[in-house]
């Protein structure tokens, strides 16, 4: 898949080997994941989306293709911290070079051996042996900002890097203190971690921190298995003739999110929506105000994604799972699943 | 190697085949799951290697690999001597383009699975590690052997998802193959077959039927994953290649389908016609295929042409043993948790993770780590004596620093649920509700939880220590109740989980839920005055070992016997007559805060 475009540091020599994408466009069904992924996209401070699923399920496929979708963003040519022309406030504004660039919007997939440093960033190995000069290296947070972080089988991940991104994913900065070493830089990015609830669970706090989740299962109507099929075997068989068959849907949905990030500062929520909203969260019993917020921010991207000036009910009902579904007070007696309840209580409240 | 009736389908041919399968096409194919077999897996990894092309690197990974060789790391020696960070590759770069072998595959942990699965799918090693980041192509079969003596014991899933073929040979008698044959016909008739036809690979388009039949039969038998019609689908390709075609034949996908969605069936299909429980003394059932003969699937066929998936599903369900098929049946699609990840259950926190808490003297390797900025430190004063250059620092072996990590010990709630009919059947209700409370609380600690129940003759494992509420919920739901209480068993179930815990550096707790009436003695026999005492002596061995324990009596009277059990074992007694599922949480949970 994809690689990361935007790190040629070490390794000139396989970027360049980067082999293509399967168009985002060309995933068959997984609407719920898709819509996720594209209002995240829209608003990045929405703050992460979980994917719960199955194996098989194209999780990492829809990730690595929506990265891989969006067009290249400008940055100031020489900075290792993805710095945005204009707005340039990072710890080594003296690398910054003269002139235009761009890069592609950046995809780091956390391995789940990163070690904290490597995440963070930490002290510059060469110039320290070399030169006995103490300096940062940026860490995966820096590579990411602006860009998605993704991170497969977050239940496996350990605790504390877990804590760490989800603190950075909020906060949009990382904040270094450590060994020395005393740096702050800008890091947003979507957070975008994936698990199956079989192998172990995140711990309620963390989850909470996720602005969205999905769940996802394989599609069991045949017609869309067959559908996968053939588009997969096609795609390996001729990556080249296959993607530029989904060029032109690719470059439609581009536009959805180009437009809906350019109409999000301009849409606005009426009171009715802002008090439906709140008696949702009430009625699902969602701990906390963050569930609240984010389902407005949410309601609100996807009203922009649709090109509407105006968040209706009909925005906040389609996006309340999503908003939702991780944040529900678990009741282990209860057999019913976060989104039953949660489509249970939307039923009543909107027959009202 | 043909024998009538009862031979199952000739399991050794078909993994040869599956080898030289994967051989055509490495990136899609994957690799293959071996589990027992022995000396017969040689012959299979002999044609797996045999099939490459020449060179092909094969490596072999160690269960207890650490991230540093498993993905590349820093070349401490060469780092400190040139005074430039150097890098080593690790084992999966180095098996670009070959073969990864995994021994006891089983014991695998889950974070040496997942970067092995991540590069699988990207092609690609990366490492993060020390300030540097580690890039590399590869691409590579992977061979997992699967040694585990459980049933439910297998190679970590994330990796079984990715391996196209799976194959057991521990049914295969040894005494049935002539092994020196099987070796020999490999160095004959193998010659490389990737390189040949490595080409072909992207110009044999699949017809749309035959695409259907896979997702149709696939979606049959239970398979959910995409993955596996996929891994079937160029598995029928590269069978096609292999056979110099440029088509794929129907014997072709029968094939691949037999091969990659037998194993991985989950139910039996619900059509009326195939019930091979009652065909089975009939001759339908397979001739063991000869399987690089494509024709074998058509002459099995009867003239009349019938549609692709039913010859596909056909060929699949006469590959499957027939005991597996009658399980199939019985449990139908009830796929228990079980059946996928467990094995080695839980990850083992060592010290060389987690949150580092200071650094020591020391030279870092097995996995401890270099701390660089006090390892500098500590050589700093030194320089001068030295004799350093300026933009030079020399390092000497005493200057070393490793971190040290704080690791903490984990609790593991070890529950023995008294499941016989002693135990009211509502008592039962009562004891599961409470398990799943602790539960529900166990994940917020990241505690494990693990299950035991004891019924009739015997005790069983139901729930291997995980902290999944999901897994958890579904073992206990499927819990029945009813018949004799093996009392002596379900302890020395219990206690075996928990100093087994222990062994992994956890801190057990256990929890015994009954009503102290032992009527079974530990070897089976209902004797009640053995039974009595058998009991005593296993909450002895208990007592013993010193494992913690709460003992809550379930009986509706309570009486001497459990209190006097409780006392051998050390634990706290807790008579819970008339407790629900809160009051009882509610004490085990105030049992377990003071010991």
């Amino acid at each position: 898949m994809l690689a990361h475009p935007s790190c040629g540091v070490s390794n000139n020599r396989y970027t360049k080997m980067m082999r293509k994408s399967f168009p985002f466009s060309a995933i068959v069904g997984q609407d719920e994941m898709k819509l996720a992924l594209l209002i995240s996209a829209v608003d990045a401070r929405i703050g992460g989306v979980m994917v719960f699923g199955d194996r098989g399920t194209g999780k990492s496929t829809a990730v690595r293709a929506l990265a891989a979708l969006l067009p290249p963003m400008a940055v100031v040519p020489g900075c290792r911290y993805n710095c945005m022309p204009g707005q340039a406030v990072c710890p080594t504004p003296e690398t910054h070079l003269p002139g235009k660039a761009s890069a592609p919007v950046p995809f780091v997939d956390l391995p789940l051996g990163a070690t904290e440093d490597r995440v963070v960033g930490a002290l510059d190995l060469e110039r320290a042996l070399g030169a006995g000069e103490k300096a940062f290296e940026p860490g995966l947070l820096a590579r990411a900002h602006r860009g998605f972080l993704y991170i497969d089988e977050i239940n496996l991940l350990e605790d504390h890097i877990v804590d760490l991104l989800l603190d950075v994913a909020v906060s949009g900065e990382n904040v270094v203190e450590r060994e020395g070493l005393s740096v702050r830089h800008a890091a947003r990015f979507v957070l975008v971690g994936s698990g199956n609830p079989e192998e172990g669970e995140l711990r309620p706090q963390l989850l909470d921190r996720f602005g969205l989740s999905v769940e996802v299962r394989t599609p069991q109507d045949l017609k869309q298995r067959v559908e996968i099929l053939k588009r997969c075997d096609a795609f390996e068989r001729t990556p080249d003739a296959f993607t530029e068959h989904w060029s032109k849907a690719e470059r439609k949905t581009l536009k959805r999110i180009a437009k809906g990030r350019e109409l999000l500062p301009s849409v606005t929520i009426p009171d009715d929506v802002l008090t439906r909203a709140s008696e949702i969260c009430m009625a699902v019993g969602a701990d906390g105000l963050r569930g609240e917020l984010t389902l407005m921010r949410a309601a609100r991207a996807l009203a922009a994604l649709e090109e509407a000036s105006i968040v209706t009910q009909d925005h906040l009902r389609r996006v309340s799972p999503l908003a939702l579904r991780h944040r529900l007070r678990r009741n282990v007696l209860d057999e019913t699943g976060s989104t039953a309840r949660i489509e249970r209580a939307l039923e009543t409240l909107f027959a009202a | 190697m043909t024998l009538p009736g009862e031979m199952p389908p000739d399991v050794l041919a078909d993994a040869r085949l599956a080898a030289r399968l994967c051989a055509i096409d490495p990136v899609g194919l994957g690799g293959m799951s071996l589990r027992g077999g022995g000396e017969l897996r040689d012959a299979v990894i002999a044609n797996l290697v045999a099939a490459m092309p020449l060179g092909a690197p094969i490596r072999r990974l160690p269960a207890h690999i650490d991230e540093e060789r498993l993905l590349g790391g820093l070349d401490l020696g060469a780092t400190l001597s040139t005074g430039k960070a150097v890098s080593r590759v690790g084992l999966l770069a180095e098996a670009a383009g070959g073969i990864v072998v995994i021994p006891m595959a089983e014991r695998l942990s889950d974070s040496v699975a997942a970067p092995i699965a991540a590069a699988m799918d990207t092609g690609e090693v990366v490492a993060e590690r020390e300030g540097m980041t580690l890039r590399s192509e590869s691409r590579f079969l992977v061979v997992a052997l699967d040694d585990a003596s459980e049933a439910d014991e297998r190679p970590p899933a994330s990796l079984r998802e990715r391996m196209a073929f799976w194959f057991d040979l521990s049914a295969v008698e040894l005494s049935r193959v002539d092994l020196r044959a099987a070796l020999q016909e490999v160095a004959v008739a193998a010659a490389p077959v990737a390189r040949s036809h490595a080409v072909a690979l992207e110009q044999v388009i699949p017809p749309a039927d035959v695409l259907e039949a896979l997702a149709v039969t696939a979606a049959v038998l239970g398979v959910d994953s995409i993955r596996a019609p996929l891994f079937a689908l160029r598995a029928a390709r590269a069978s096609a290649i292999l056979d110099g075609r440029m088509a794929i034949s129907e014997a072709d996908v029968a094939l691949a389908a037999r091969l990659v969605l037998g194993p991985r069936a989950t139910r039996m299909p619900p059509s009326p016609e195939a019930e091979p429980e009652d065909a089975e003394p009939e001759a339908p059932e397979p001739p063991p295929p000869p399987p690089p003969d494509s024709d074998s699937a058509n002459d099995s066929e009867s003239s009349e042409p019938k549609p692709l998936d039913d010859v596909v599903l056909e060929a699949v369900l006469a590959s499957l043993p027939k005991d597996v098929l009658a399980k199939l049946a019985t449990q139908n699609a009830r796929r228990g948790p079980q059946s996928r990840t467990q094995g080695r259950g839980e990850k083992r926190r060592s010290t060389t993770r987690g949150r580092p808490v200071g650094v020591r003297a020391g030279i870092p390797r097995g996995g401890l780590r270099l701390s660089l900025i006090d390892t500098l430190r500590a050589a700093a004063p030194w320089q001068r004596v030295r004799g350093a250059q300026s933009g030079q620092v020399k390092v000497r072996k005493d200057d070393l620093r490793i971190r040290r990590f704080e690791s903490r010990t984990e609790a593991t709630t070890i529950f023995a649920v008294d499941a016989s009919g002693s135990s009211a059947l509502a008592r039962l209700a009562e004891a599961k509700g409470a398990v799943e409370l602790l539960l529900a609380e166990a994940y917020v600690k990241r505690a494990q939880v693990a299950l035991v129940a004891f019924r009739g003759q015997t005790s069983e494992i139901i729930l291997p220590p995980t902290r999944s509420l999901a897994r958890a919920k579904k073992s206990l739901s499927a819990l029945p109740g009813g018949g004799g209480t093996p009392l002596a068993a379900g302890l020395n179930t219990a206690r075996e989980l928990a100093e087994a815990a222990r062994s992994r550096g956890r801190t057990p707790f256990l929890v015994i839920l009954t009503d102290g009436r032992a009527n079974i003695a530990a070897d089976g026999t209902t004797v009640r005055q053995r039974a009595e005492d058998d009991a005593e002596a296993a909450a002895r061995a208990i007592g013993a070992s010193g494992i913690a324990a709460a003992f809550v009596d379930t009986s509706q009277r309570p009486r001497p016997e459990g209190a006097k059990l409780a006392a051998v074992m050390g634990a706290r007694y807790l008579p819970l007559p008339r407790a629900d599922a809160r009051t009882m949480h509610a004490a085990v949970k105030g049992a377990q805060d003071v010991t």
